[in-house]
C-alpha cells in the first residue's frame, strides 16, 4: 500500500515538474530571446529613424550635401562640407596632441611609476574621463579661450606665423580651442585604453628582454609597443571616434561659423556642433531633415570607426583582466 | 678543473690555447667592446624615454586637474542655500537658484534608468548563457552603440517620441539617456553574470530549479553587486550628457514634474547660461557644472567601489 502510494506521489511530482519545465523553460528562452531581440531591434531603429527623417534631404541634395560648402538655410542650399572639414580638422588637432601624450601616460602608468602610485593615478584618469563634457566647453570657454587669445595665440602668430596656419584675428574660440579642449577629454580614453592593452602583454616578455640588458626604455620600444601596436592603433580609433562625435563642447568654443575655417585661428563648425546649434531652430522641413542627413553621415562614420577599433582592441586584449574601461 | 670548458673563469685560457683566431672568442670581443661603447648612449636615451613618459603623465594630468579645480573654486562661491532652493531668476536679479533642474534631472535620470535597467540586465543575461551567431552580433552592437555620437543618439529620441508626440517631452529626454545607459548596464551585466560561478548555476538546477528561477533566485543575486556596478556607471554616464536633451527635454524656467512636458535639467543650465555674457548667469552655469561633477562622481566612485569589494571577496 505504502509503496503504492509512493510511486504514485513520485509520478505526480514528475507529472508536474515536467509540465513546469516545458512551461517555464522554453518560457524563459522565448523570454531572453524577445528582449534580445528588442535590443536588435532598437539598433536597427537607430539607423531606420535617422534614414528615414533624412531622406527629404538626400533626395532632394544627394551628394551635394557633402560637396558643397554652402550652407545656407536661407535660400535653402545645404552643403555640409564645411562642416565635414572642420570635424576632419578639430579631429586631427586633437590626435596630434592626444596620441603622444596619451601613449607616454599609458607606457608610464604600467611601468614607470611607482607601484604604489599606478592604482590612485589610473583610478584618476579614469574619473576624468567621466568629467561631463559641458564642463570642459564652460572651462574652455570662459577659462582658456581669454588666455588663447591674451597669451597663446599671439605668440604662435609672433613666432610661428610664417608657417601661414595661424592667420587672423586671435580671439581665442575657434578651431585651434576646439581641437586642443577634444584633445584634452579625448586623452584619458586614449590613456585608459593603452594602458590596459600594455598591462596584458605577458610579465616574460618583459623581463625577458630586461635579463637580455635592455634597458627600461629598449624593454618599451623594443619588446612592449610592437605587441601592443594593434590595441594601441585600436585606442587611437576610438580616441579618433570620440573626437569627431563630441558635442556640446566642441559647441561652446569653436565659434560656429557655417564656412571652411582660413587658419586653425579662424572659427568654424563641426557636423556635430552644426546639428546643436541649428536643431532647434530648424522651422525649414529641408533644413530639418538636412540636419538629420548629417546625423546620419556622423553615425554612419562612427559606427565605423568604432566597429573596426572594437575588433582590434578586443584581438589583443580578449584574455586580458582589468579591460574594462570600454 | 677536470673540464676546463664547464668553467666559466677558464675562458682566457682557452683564449690563450687555441689563440685569437677562433671566430666564436673573436666575435664575442667585438661584442663586448660594441656593448660597452654603446653602454652609456642607451643608457642616457632610456633615462630621457623615460621622464618623456613621466612628463606626459604629469602634462596630462595638469589640464584635467585644472579643469576640477577651476570649477570647485567657481562652483564653490555659486553655492548657496538658495542655489539649490529657488527658481531661477533673469539675469541681474540676485537670489535665482536652480532647483527646477535638479529636480528635472533626477526625474529624467530616474525614467531613463527605468528603461535602460530592465533591458540592459535583460540583453546581459541573454549575453552571458550564449556564445551564438546572435550574441556576437548583439555584443558587438552594442559596443558600436557605447560609441555613437549623443547628439545622434538625441536625434533618434527626437524622430522617435518628439515628432510622434508632436511636442518636446521629457520622457524623450528619458529615453535618449536610456538609449545612451545601455551599452554600459549591457555589458557590466553580462560580465558579472559571467563571473558567477558554473557551480552556482547548476546546484540550483540540480535541485530541481527551472532556468527561470536559478536566474531570478541564484545567479541574478550573485551577480547584483558588478550589475549595480553598470547601473551606476552607466546613469553616470547619462547624467552628464546635454546633447540628447537638447531638442528633447529642451529646458524650461519652472518646476515641472510632467514628464510628458518640457523640463529643465543641470546640463542644459551649464550649455544655456555659460553661453551667455551675463556674469550671474554664467555663475550659476558653474555652481551647476560642479553639482553635476560632483553627482557623477559619486557614482563613479559608488561603482567602482562595488566591483572592487565584489573582485576581493571573489579572488
Amino acid at each position: 500500500m505504502s509503496t503504492t502510494t509512493a510511486t504514485e506521489k513520485t509520478s505526480r511530482i514528475e507529472r508536474a515538474g515536467r509540465l513546469q519545465s516545458r512551461l517555464s523553460d522554453p518560457g524563459y528562452r522565448w523570454l531572453l530571446l524577445v528582449v534580445a531581440g528588442v535590443f536588435g531591434a532598437l539598433l536597427l531603429a537607430i539607423l531606420i529613424a535617422l534614414v528615414l527623417q533624412a531622406r527629404p534631404a538626400l533626395v532632394h541634395d544627394g551628394l551635394g550635401l557633402i560637396t558643397s560648402t554652402r550652407w545656407d538655410p536661407v535660400h535653402a542650399h545645404y552643403g555640409a562640407l564645411s562642416m565635414v572639414v572642420g570635424t576632419l580638422i578639430t579631429t586631427a588637432i586633437a590626435l596630434v596632441l592626444a596620441v603622444p601624450l596619451g601613449l607616454g601616460t599609458a607606457v608610464a602608468l604600467a611601468t614607470y611609476v611607482p607601484r604604489r602610485l599606478r592604482t590612485p593615478l589610473s583610478v584618476l584618469v579614469e574619473l576624468l574621463a567621466a568629467v561631463p563634457s559641458v564642463v570642459f566647453g564652460l572651462w574652455g570657454l570662459l577659462v582658456v579661450a581669454p588666455w588663447f587669445a591674451g597669451s597663446l595665440e599671439p605668440w604662435l602668430k609672433s613666432a610661428f606665423g610664417f608657417l601661414g596656419i595661424f592667420n587672423g584675428t586671435p580671439i581665442g574660440i575657434g578651431v585651434l580651442l576646439a581641437g586642443v579642449i577634444l584633445a584634452i577629454m579625448i586623452l584619458p580614453t586614449m590613456a585608459a585604453i593603452s594602458r590596459d592593452v600594455i598591462i596584458a602583454i605577458p610579465r616574460d616578455q618583459r623581463e625577458g628582454a630586461s635579463a637580455l640588458g635592455a634597458t627600461s626604455w629598449q624593454v618599451v620600444s623594443g619588446v612592449v609597443l610592437p605587441s601592443a601596436r594593434s590595441g594601441i592603433l585600436g585606442a587611437g580609433v576610438l580616441a579618433a571616434g570620440r573626437a569627431m562625435g563630441e558635442t556640446i563642447a566642441v559647441t561652446m568654443v569653436i565659434g560656429n561659423t557655417d564656412s571652411i575655417p582660413h587658419s586653425l585661428l579662424g572659427q568654424g563648425q563641426t557636423m556635430a556642433s552644426l546639428i546643436a546649434n541649428e536643431f532647434t531652430e530648424a522651422t525649414e522641413p529641408f533644413h530639418l531633415s538636412s540636419l538629420i542627413a548629417v546625423g546620419l553621415l556622423l553615425l554612419v562614420i562612427s559606427a565605423l570607426v568604432n566597429g573596426g577599433a572594437r575588433l582590434m582592441v578586443r584581438s589583443i586584449a580578449r584574455s586580458a583582466p582589468g579591460v574594462g574601461v570600454l | 678543473m677536470s673540464s676546463p670548458s664547464l668553467d666559466p673563469g677558464g675562458g682566457r685560457d682557452f683564449e690563450g690555447s687555441f689563440g685569437a683566431s677562433d671566430p666564436i672568442l673573436s666575435r664575442r670581443a667585438e661584442v663586448q667592446r660594441t656593448a660597452a661603447s654603446q653602454l652609456v648612449r642607451r643608457k642616457v636615451t632610456s633615462r630621457v624615454a623615460v621622464f618623456l613618459c613621466r612628463a606626459s603623465l604629469v602634462a596630462a594630468l595638469v589640464p584635467l586637474v585644472a579643469v576640477l579645480a577651476y570649477t570647485i573654486r567657481r562652483g564653490v562661491s555659486a553655492w548657496s542655500v538658495a542655489f539649490f532652493t529657488h527658481l531661477p531668476t533673469p539675469a541681474g536679479i540676485a537670489g535665482g537658484g536652480v532647483s527646477n533642474a535638479i529636480i528635472g534631472t533626477l526625474i529624467i535620470d530616474f525614467f531613463a534608468a527605468l528603461m535602460a535597467v530592465p533591458l540592459g540586465v535583460g540583453v546581459g543575461l541573454f549575453l552571458s548563457q550564449s556564445n551564438g551567431k546572435v550574441a556576437y552580433v548583439l555584443r558587438f552592437g552594442a559596443d558600436v552603440l557605447a560609441g555613437i555620437p549623443s547628439i545622434v543618439i538625441g536625434i533618434f529620441a527626437y524622430a522617435v517620441l518628439v515628432v510622434t508626440l508632436k511636442h518636446f517631452s521629457a520622457i524623450a529626454g528619458s529615453f535618449g539617456l536610456a538609449v545612451i545607459m545601455l551599452p554600459t548596464v549591457t555589458r557590466a551585466s553580462e560580465v558579472a553574470i559571467r563571473g558567477v560561478p558554473r557551480d552556482v548555476t547548476e546546484a540550483g538546477l540540480a535541485l530541481g530549479g527551472h532556468r527561470a528561477h536559478v536566474a531570478r533566485r541564484v545567479v541574478l543575486p550573485a551577480a547584483l553587486p558588478g550589475v549595480l556596478t553598470g547601473v551606476l556607471l552607466g546613469i553616470a554616464r547619462a547624467a552628464g550628457e546635454t546633447a540628447p536633451l537638447l531638442f528633447t527635454a529642451i529646458g524650461s524656467q519652472f518646476t515641472s514634474y510632467n514628464v510628458l512636458h518640457p523640463m529643465a535639467a543641470m546640463p542644459l543650465i551649464v550649455y544655456f547660461d555659460g553661453i551667455q555674457a551675463y556674469p550671474d548667469l554664467q555663475k550659476a552655469a558653474w555652481g551647476t557644472a560642479l553639482a553635476l561633477i560632483v553627482i557623477v562622481f559619486v557614482l563613479s566612485v559608488g561603482g567602482r567601489v562595488l566591483s572592487s569589494r565584489v573582485r576581493r571577496s571573489v579572488g
